[in-house]
């Protein structure tokens, strides 16, 4: 595969490192939120035929945690993002 | 041996003869000849025996597909089992030997199986080898796996060397055939990038074998032009004996070149084959297409083999399979065999065609209407047995039988993608489907245009067409005249009648009976039929059989074929040696391979060195006299507890953390809590999982205000860097945070032992006095003026520093410790001291950090802070993770001091029985301590840390040790630490 980094252009899949569903952006407040909310946070994912936001990381490369977003079907590539960006503009900061 | 099968014209060169052996038996050829085709022009068709009947089989084609003529090429360490001999170049010196046939091919043994087909239908294993279930593993897989396979591994490495390259094209033609040549020349005279990769050595496809003509000039002529003129264009690369063997995802082809097998071993310097990864932009399909046989009775001798495969031989290797040859036929393709036969003088006995109606050739006996219904010869075809259209019977003597039931697209590559081909009734064949893998078109006898004008155009139209869309404007030029004639094809998949056994898929034995058996018991979906009857699962993957196994389904029961539909390809398209997977990762090179700065010093004296991870630490250092690595252990134990040992410990993974927020990013990525550690001191750091188990610890100074260095263990200094980086970017991005690792950029030693300040005294240009530096101190340094760090920390337990200078000055601060250590009687300790030291002392390492044990199982609870959000805070508090019942970590020891501990063991109450009901946890990490005199070890036991004093049982069944031990506490050396802050 190819990830189109937003830096970087294209670069092989090889070069990352793939974490998962890119809601574990969404992590709970551990002050605020219980164990249901890091339960579902942690374990609860949707497993989707079609396009799934996902979180790589560019280990052999500028170390860019990336949402990409791909079809699990055909493997098409439609939007690739720094995951800082994207967790910014949900709200997150510190 | 018989005299020769060569005839005029052909692509060898004749002026030069090479020399090889079959079977022991030298024969000669020419260069351009395949094994094949300079066996069968030496008289020799037998040339392999079938997998499961250990049938007498010769070639069934002249090209990569072929299911029967495999041999083993070589010998030696090169030599290599089930290699196809009709894509085998001939080199001198080359030696081939025949395979799954004992002891000879002509006298095999084994072909008793083929008088007990009966027993050996479709679905044998399962109906065969039931009972008794214990004969299953020592009677009959051993047997089975004794019986069928076919060649055999030299249990010797692989002598050559193998390569990966990475490639980029505009444009990927895969077959240098009519269309491919075509395509490649449209697109590389429009000035796109491209790469035309072909299976064979000699390009050109079909154009090789065949006397048609392109623009006036002999097809094979006009193919050698175009090569020519690709070779020139300064934008192409032209990649013969290249092998395109999977499209994989957005544009990315795997391709396998054979670079040195053609001579007898790889050029100094030469790999033998290398994987290409090639990245397309576009991606032309043109692999041709396959011929496929009619299905009757004892259709697989030797001298059977495919109309096209028998002109492909005498036109292209100049060899007469036979002296009186008969054709078979249910297309057009097929007379053209005859015709080119007829016309270099070979002996046409009949073309046994299955149409009804149509011209007939003029010159040859062409029976319409007629079939061909059994066959003679033992070793090799003597006669055939036709039925005419008025059901009159007839034996003809030959040998050699040429048959066509029509020509499937190489539709594989195009279905890597799991688009399913579909049928085209005009061919009777699959052609790709829509939705193959983005970017790639077929063009050609692969997208279902079988003639030779057929190819040009689509080649040129699915050239522009990829032109258009990398941007690159390009008109269509006149094509060269060349034939264009139908097919013209009746459906024939098998002769029906008689009682013999008609083969679809010789290489695995698959019958028209096993076909009907795989019906009659209701394993009619093709996916079915294929696992059921092994049908297409052998190394051919069905290339020739595939079609005719569902067309016989189909009428079966009464299905169409594109509902009954087909099974899709995967990669790769031909069987791949391991050795050009694994390309150069083999042996050391396998991974990389990273040496700790005092690797030169602790070689110079004869260390022994274990692998950890990449890593190569110093284990112990062995000294004259020592025969048993525990009598260095121990004194390295006993000399560091003693005086001073050193220890090289850069393997630890350090991470610099800067930013206004480093402290508060600590806290959130700690369990415990890092902002209120003042500048200047160090402090034991615990990481969780979010889901609340232990993920790693380490010690973590603060060096300024806003600079921390932290410390990870080697095992996980990659994981935790990364996990970090989520952190700071994902989870957290507003903190003012920086992370780089800085593993080797320091040198690290660890100096433990009552004289480490003194020894350090020496070194370092500051007072290091309790003072100066307590426990826990953490600081910028000098070193004769040079920078370095100094941590007063301690894993042994011992008063211990850490000293880190930069990496490059690794090697001659090792060598200024133990030359300034030689005062103290300073010893160097490996991992296993290490180890013996921190086992003594209670801490955790990785066989206690072992992904599923929580800071409560390890004795660390109140470590978790809850008055902060950290990282698997709030799931270690899950309820089942907080079970007092749950593990604890405890030591271990034997009651009777000479008792002997197994790691692994398992804690049994005495007098309780050795079954997992009982069981009371395991011991993680067993050492033999000097200075206890016995073996102690860490554990972890069901509510451990109310059962210290107790006595149970460590019980191991498979080292058969079952010792009585006692429950103590993990400390077991200076539980006050009263040494360390000394």
């Amino acid at each position: 595969m190819i990830i189109d980094h937003p830096i970087l252009g294209p670069r092989d899949a090889q070069e990352f490192v793939y974490l998962g569903d890119a809601s574990l952006m969404n992590r709970p407040d551990g002050l605020s939120d219980g164990i249901g909310a890091f339960h579902d946070y942690l374990y609860n994912r949707a497993n989707p035929v079609g396009e799934h936001r996902e979180l790589w990381y560019h280990e052999q490369g500028d170390r860019s945690w990336l949402v990409v977003t791909r079809n699990t079907l055909t493997h098409e590539i439609t939007k690739v993002e720094l995951a800082r960006d994207v967790a910014r503009a949900s709200g997150r900061s510190r | 041996m018989s005299r020769s099968h060569r005839i005029a014209g052909g692509q060898i060169d004749r002026t030069s003869t090479i020399r090889f052996s079959f079977d022991g038996l030298p024969y000669t050829g020419h260069p351009g000849d395949t094994l094949a085709s300079a066996l069968l022009a030496n008289g020799v068709r037998l040339m392999g025996r079938s997998f499961k009947y250990h049938r007498p089989r010769g070639p069934l084609s002249a090209g990569s597909e072929e299911p029967n003529a495999l041999v083993q090429l070589r010998t030696g360490a090169r030599q290599e089992p089930n290699s196809r001999a009709t894509v085998a170049e001939l080199f001198d010196g080359l030696t081939a030997t025949s395979q799954n046939a004992w002891p000879s091919l002509r006298l095999d043994a084994m072909a008793l199986n083929d008088r007990l087909s009966t027993f050996f239908a479709a679905g044998f294993y399962y109906k065969t080898f039931m009972w008794p279930a214990a004969f299953w593993e020592k009677v009959y897989e051993p047997m089975i796996r004794r019986a069928a396979g076919l060649g055999r591994l030299t249990r010797e490495e692989d002598p050559d060397s193998y390569d990966k390259g990475f490639l980029h094209c505009d444009l990927l033609v895969i077959g240098a055939g009519p269309a491919g040549l075509m395509a490649a020349l449209t697109a590389g005279r429009a000035g796109a990038r491209v790469i035309l990769a072909d299976e064979d050595f000699r390009m050109g496809g079909r154009l090789n074998s065949e006397r048609f003509e392109i623009g006036g000039q002999p097809g094979a002529d006009w193919a050698a032009g175009a090569v020519a003129e690709l070779a020139q264009l300064p934008t192409v690369r032209l990649m013969s004996r290249t092998t395109v063997i999977g499209a994989f995802d957005h544009g990315i082809y795997g391709a396998v070149e054979r670079v040195s097998d053609h001579l007898p071993e790889p050029p100094p310097g030469k790999p033998r084959q290398t994987l290409w990864r090639i990245y397309s932009r576009r991606a032309i399909l043109a692999g041709g297409a396959t011929e496929r046989p009619i299905a009757f009775e004892n259709n697989d001798r030797p001298g059977i083999m495919l109309a096209g495969s028998l002109r492909a031989y005498a036109n292209r290797w100049a060899v007469a399979a036979g002296d009186r040859v008969a054709i078979f036929t249910n297309n057009e393709d097929g007379l053209r065999t005859a015709t080119d036969l007829h016309a270099k003088g070979v002996d046409v006995v009949a073309v046994i065609d299955a149409r009804a109606d149509g011209p007939l050739l003029p010159g040859i006996r062409h029976l319409r209407g007629a079939e061909v219904i059994d066959t003679r010869g033992r070793l090799g075809l003597t006669s055939i047995t036709i039925r005419q259209a008025n059901g009159r019977t007839e034996t003809l003597r030959a040998s050699a039988l040429g048959v066509s039931g029509g020509w499937n697209p190489n539709v594989n590559i195009s279905s890597h993608h799991r688009a399913r081909p579909v049928w085209d009734e005009a061919i009777l064949s699959f052609v790709p489907g829509k939705a193959g893998p983005p970017g790639l078109s077929a063009a050609g006898a692969a997208a279902g245009r079988l003639s030779t004008h057929g190819a040009l155009a689509s080649g040129q139209t699915e050239a522009l067409a990829a032109l258009a869309d990398l941007g690159r404007a390009s008109r269509a030029q006149p094509l060269p005249e060349a034939e264009d004639a139908p097919v013209s094809i009746t459906p024939k998949w098998y002769v029906a009648g008689g009682k013999g056994r008609a083969w679809i898929d010789p290489q695995n034995d698959v019958t028209v009976k096993d076909v009907k058996l795989a019906h009659q018991e209701n394993f009619t979906s093709v996916e079915h039929l294929k696992r059921y009857t092994t049908l297409g699962m052998a190394t051919d993957q069905g290339k020739t059989g595939n079609v005719l196994g569902l067309a016989i389904m189909a009428g079966l029961t009464g299905r169409t074929i594109p509902e009954t539909g087909t099974t899709i390809y995967r990669p790769p398209y031909t069987p791949v040696a391991m050795g050009t997977l694994a390309g150069r990762s083999r042996g050391k090179e396998f991974k990389p391979t990273r040496l700790t700065p005092s690797h030169a010093w602790a070689e110079e004296q004869g260390a022994v060195f274990v692998e950890v991870g990449q890593w190569l630490r110093t284990q112990w250092i062995p000294r004259p006299g020592e025969t048993h690595w525990r009598e260095s252990v121990d004194r390295e134990v006993l000399a560091t507890r003693r005086s001073v040992g050193i220890c090289d410990v850069t393997t630890l993974g350090k991470i610099d953390i800067q930013g206004t927020d480093a402290g508060a990013f600590l806290d959130r990525v700690y369990a415990n809590t890092f902002s209120t550690l003042p500048v200047g001191k160090c402090r034991y750091g615990l990481m969780l999982r979010e889901d609340g188990i232990v993920f790693d610890d380490g010690t973590t100074a603060r060096l300024g205000e806003h600079e921390y260095v932290m410390t990870t263990t080697t095992a996980n200094a990659v994981a935790v860097f990364r996990h970090l980086e989520f952190c700071r970017q994902v989870l957290w991005p507003g903190m003012d945070v920086q992370l780089i690792s800085t593993t080797e950029a320091w040198a690290q030693f660890s100096v433990a032992g009552p004289n480490a300040r003194r020894l350090l005294e020496r070194i370092v240009d500051q007072d290091i006095s309790d003072a100066a530096f307590p426990y826990l101190a953490a600081g910028n340094i000098t070193v004769g003026g040079l920078r370095a760090r100094l941590f007063r920390i301690s894993f042994s337990g011992e008063l211990a520093y850490e000293i880190a200078v930069p990496a490059r000055y690794g090697d001659a601060l090792i060598r200024r410790l133990v030359e300034e250590g030689r005062t103290f009687d300073a010893v160097v300790y490996g991992t296993e001291a290490l180890g013996v030291m921190r086992v003594e002392k209670g801490h955790v390492a990785g066989n206690e950090l072992n992904g599923q044990s929580t800071a409560l199982n390890m004795g660390l609870g109140k470590m978790v802070s809850r008055k902060k959000d950290s990282i698997g805070m709030v799931l270690s508090g899950r309820e089942g993770m907080m079970d007092p019942g749950g593990y604890r970590l405890v030591g271990v020891k034997p009651v009777a001091p000479d008792g002997k501990l197994t790691a692994g063991s398992h804690f049994l109450d005495i007098g309780a029985a050795a079954v997992m009901e009982n069981d009371g946890g395991w011991l993680t990490s067993k050492v033999y301590s000097p200075h206890l005199g016995s073996d102690i070890a860490l554990g972890y036991l069901k509510a451990g840390d109310r059962r210290i004093g107790e006595r149970m049982r460590a019980v191991n069944l498979l080292a058969g040790t079952d010792t009585e031990v006692e429950i103590v506490s993990p400390h077991f050396f200076d539980p006050e630490g009263e040494r360390l802050r000394g």
